[in-house]
């Protein structure tokens, strides 16, 4: 890697006692934005003070010889690090594409302290052996927070619910057979039911199987031209529609991954001002890319939902500055070279995120439809929130997870020096604005950037 | 795509100065295969692959004919024979058939964008003999240069220009490469492209493009000098876009009555193959406005155009030369060895 050290987590080895001093510090789950000192201690936040007030030769720990490590934040921000609620580790089954490992790295670069996994591996995430088994290779890979997501079918089969309670024991935070619609409205209604026994959301990719069967991408002008085959906005949004409706009568809980269009958006915002239990999140190429991008047939301009028109872009702005989507997540999607290397039609679905995540959400910002703190809220502490699992805040006695960054570092993206086994991404040579300088997960230093 | 870049991708970005020297240079070729000895010396020495990864009987027969009436070596390679049907990816075939240093590839593919694809991954010319529902430019061209033919007679549409001809494109346009490729052609040169179908094999979205849209081919035809018939396919019943090839037939057909609605002039182009009764009627495929044998005779005089201007050093300019000067109305007969040189030496020194 040539833009950072990653590091794995070694708590005998790392100090137990931080000051980051002289940064910005933005959380608004604590509603703070201003310049303020972190004092973090085995793991958690200790305080956070005005600048100057804690003395690091006054906090060295008993039995520990000189002063407190300091790291000097001045001109950065510092903020409670990114949860990222979609990612694909692709561990077990597809690990010539990531291994846990590599996409804990990706995530950490990125200034990504937690990433919640797509069930659809090989097996699929539908039992507690496999919940235990990601677990444990996360653990031992030691970068990032990995919280599994389990499936609401078995074989993401679409048939019969798996066993929730046994991988909520085993560590889910949430069910999801995202990468396949759930049809039967019949099992979707059930899980939403089933799941609030564990207060679970349901994480739904929404696609109605008829209208986007076959298809490569929107439905559009540009899908015309091109003489690909499109799904058209309707392909969701009459998916988004059917499940809200469930929600009334499931009362369960209710999160829409990578919503892509107006329509969707549209209805959710309605659904929120409703009082209904819905969430949303939407990924960076969805508020960045149009269409467009799939011109002369570029691969990595093909995922699901697929990029949509101008107007579906805006939409997605829109919604994530009013709240009306929660969350900013990336589906983070690796696949290798010669899944994406060939005819459009028989390409792969997906691109990779964790590593773009922070300079194209900061892009929001510059452009004004986000001030830092709401954008803050979107990367953690709201995805975080829906997860329920008690980060995305630098609140006192929160586990230490810090991504201190640079919002104005220029860098160009070079697909080849990813962290991320893949290389799949349409902003290589990118030159992108806003990059991790340290990323901290439980209080130790697991990212430092080159420079 | 510019053809200066020695590939045929599509028409959509090709100049209008382009196409009339593609379509010049054809038509002086038009004269060599109705001679005793229908060779000549040009592409001697090249080597011209045609990769089907699709079937086709017309246009790989017409690649093939064009590329041995001027001397190349041509190569087919069609899926059944290919290592692709064993697995071998578009990228790999590509690459192995690039280590042979052909010319150029011909490439036929059900995905659109592969000749595209396959531009990316080799260094020698690209023509695109269809990809997917995007483009099939050759098609494009050669009815171009049958309508064109009839435009340059005294009689019938004779002394029209092109914009004031009025062309209609029926039946599946929303999968037709030929449709598209037709339109740009069209487009570019001046014509009025209407467009005619059911609404769900007629997508808005081509409005953008400057075509008309119909859904009543009697409306659609009406003082039409130029109607374009599209092959129907079969399978199309069971995506849901029309009931059944009866139905189809009952509003698309183009019987003699609704030709009556159509210029009296008109000419009637089909891309082949014809599904007879279903697009088209036998009395009118076979009737004295069809120039559909035109078609298939013209294609191989544009493919030869193609070939010449694509592989021939310094003919890729294509601008600004002249028919009269053209090398390859010069030779009757297919001159000794010696002279292959003196046959081709003038377009490279023309080039300059």
């Amino acid at each position: 890697m040539a833009t950072g050290n990653a590091i794995s987590r070694n708590l005998q080895t790392a100090p137990r006692t931080l000051l980051i001093r002289g940064g910005r510090v933005v959380d608004p789950a604590c509603g703070r934005d201003g310049l303020f000192d972190v004092l973090v201690e085995d793991g958690a936040i200790a305080s956070v003070g005005a600048p100057g007030a804690l003395d690091p030769a006054q906090l060295a720990m008993p039995g520990i010889a000189g002063p407190a490590p300091v790291i000097d934040a001045s001109g950065l921000v510092v903020a409670p690090g990114f949860v990222d609620m979609h990612v694909h580790l692709r561990e077990p089954g597809f690990e010539y594409k990531e291994t846990i490992e590599t996409g804990a790295r990706a995530a950490v670069a990125g200034g990504v302290s937690s990433v919640a996994c797509m069930a659809n591996t090989d097996p699929v995430n539908d039992n507690a052996a496999v919940t235990q088994y990601i677990v444990e290779k996360a653990r031992k890979a030691g970068y990032a927070n990995v919280y599994p997501i389990g499936a609401v079918s078995v074989g993401l089969a679409g048939a019969r619910m798996a066993e929730f309670g046994e991988m909520v024991e085993a560590g889910i935070v949430a069910v999801s057979d995202d990468g396949m619609p759930v049809v039967d409205s019949a099992l979707m209604r059930r899980a939403l039911e089933y799941a609030r026994m564990f207060h679970l959301p349901v994480i739904v990719h929404e696609e109605d199987p008829g209208l986007c069967c076959g298809a490569v991408m929107h439905e559009g002008g540009t899908s015309v031209r091109l003489g690909l085959k499109g799904m058209p906005s309707a392909g969701e949004s009459v998916m988004v529609a059917r499940d809200i409706e469930l929600v009334r009568i499931s009362r369960g809980r209710l999160h829409i991954a990578h919503i892509s269009c107006a329509e969707s958006v549209e209805m959710v915002r309605r659904a929120k001002a409703e009082g209904l239990d819905v969430t949303a999140e939407a990924a960076p190429h969805h508020f960045m890319l149009d269409d467009t991008a799939v011109e002369s047939y570029n691969t990595n301009a093909k995922m699901k939902p697929p990029l949509r028109s101008a107007k579906d872009v805006e939409a997605v702005r829109r919604g994530l500055a009013d709240g009306s989507i929660d969350a900013i997540a990336t589906d983070h999607a690796p696949h290798h070279r010669d899944e994406k290397v060939c005819e459009f039609d028989k390409a792969a679905f997906g691109i990779v995120g964790l590593e773009t995540m922070l300079p194209l959400s900061l892009e929001l910002v510059r452009r004004g439809y986000l001030d830092l703190s709401r954008m803050i809220d979107a990367l953690s502490t709201r995805p975080a929130r829906v997860l329920g699992i008690g980060r995305g805040t630098l609140a006192v006695g929160a586990p230490a997870d810090i991504v201190i960054f640079d919002p104005e570092r220029e860098w160009t993206l070079r697909a080849d020096a990813m962290a991320t086994k893949s290389r799949n991404t349409p902003f290589d040579g990118w030159k992108l604005k806003g990059k991790a300088i340290r990323t901290l997960v439980g209080g130790v230093v697991v990212w430092e950037d080159a420079r | 795509m510019a053809l200066g870049s020695r590939h045929l991708l599509g028409l959509e970005n090709v100049s209008a100065g382009d196409i009339s020297l593609l379509l010049d240079t054809a038509e002086s070729l038009v004269e060599v295969s109705r001679r005793e000895v229908k060779k000549l010396p040009t592409l001697r020495g090249k080597t011209v692959v045609n990769l089907f990864v699709e079937n086709s009987t017309r246009t790989r027969t017409s690649f093939e004919i064009a590329a041995k009436r001027l001397s190349a070596d041509a190569i087919n390679i069609s899926t059944s024979s290919s290592s692709m049907a064993k697995g071998e990816t578009l990228e790999d075939t590509a690459r192995n058939l690039a280590a042979m240093a052909p010319d150029c590839i011909v490439v036929r593919h059900p995905a659109s964008g592969a000749a595209r694809f396959l531009a990316g991954v080799v260094d020698c010319s690209i023509i695109n003999a269809g990809d997917g529902s995007h483009e099939h430019p050759t098609q494009a061209l050669l009815d171009l240069l049958t309508i064109r033919q009839r435009m340059n007679t005294a009689t019938g549409t004779g002394g029209k220009d092109w914009k004031d001809l009025v062309v209609t494109i029926v039946g599946d346009i929303l999968h037709s490469r030929v449709a598209r490729s037709n339109l740009y052609g069209l487009k570019t040169l001046g014509a009025t492209v209407r467009l005619c179908g059911p609404p769900t094999l007629l997508p808005e979205e081509f409005r953008s493009f400057g075509a008309e849209l119909f859904y009543d081919v009697g409306e659609a035809v009406r003082g039409a000098d130029v109607i374009m018939m599209l092959r129907i396919q079969t399978e199309r019943q069971s995506g849901h876009f029309f009931p059944s090839l009866n139905e189809y037939a009952r509003y698309y057909c183009l019987t003699a009555e609704v030709v009556a609605k159509a210029s009296p002039d008109v000419i009637i182009l089909h891309p082949g193959p014809i599904n007879r009764g279903i697009e088209i009627s036998s009395e009118v495929a076979d009737g004295p406005y069809s120039v559909i044998m035109s078609q298939v005779a013209n294609g191989v005089a544009l493919r030869m155009a193609l070939l010449y201007q694509l592989i021939v050093p310094g003919a890729d300019g294509m601008r600004g030369s002249e028919v009269s000067q053209n090398p390859l109305t010069v030779a009757q007969t297919p001159p000794p060895a010696d002279e292959i040189e003196v046959a081709t030496r003038p377009v490279a020194a023309r080039a300059g």
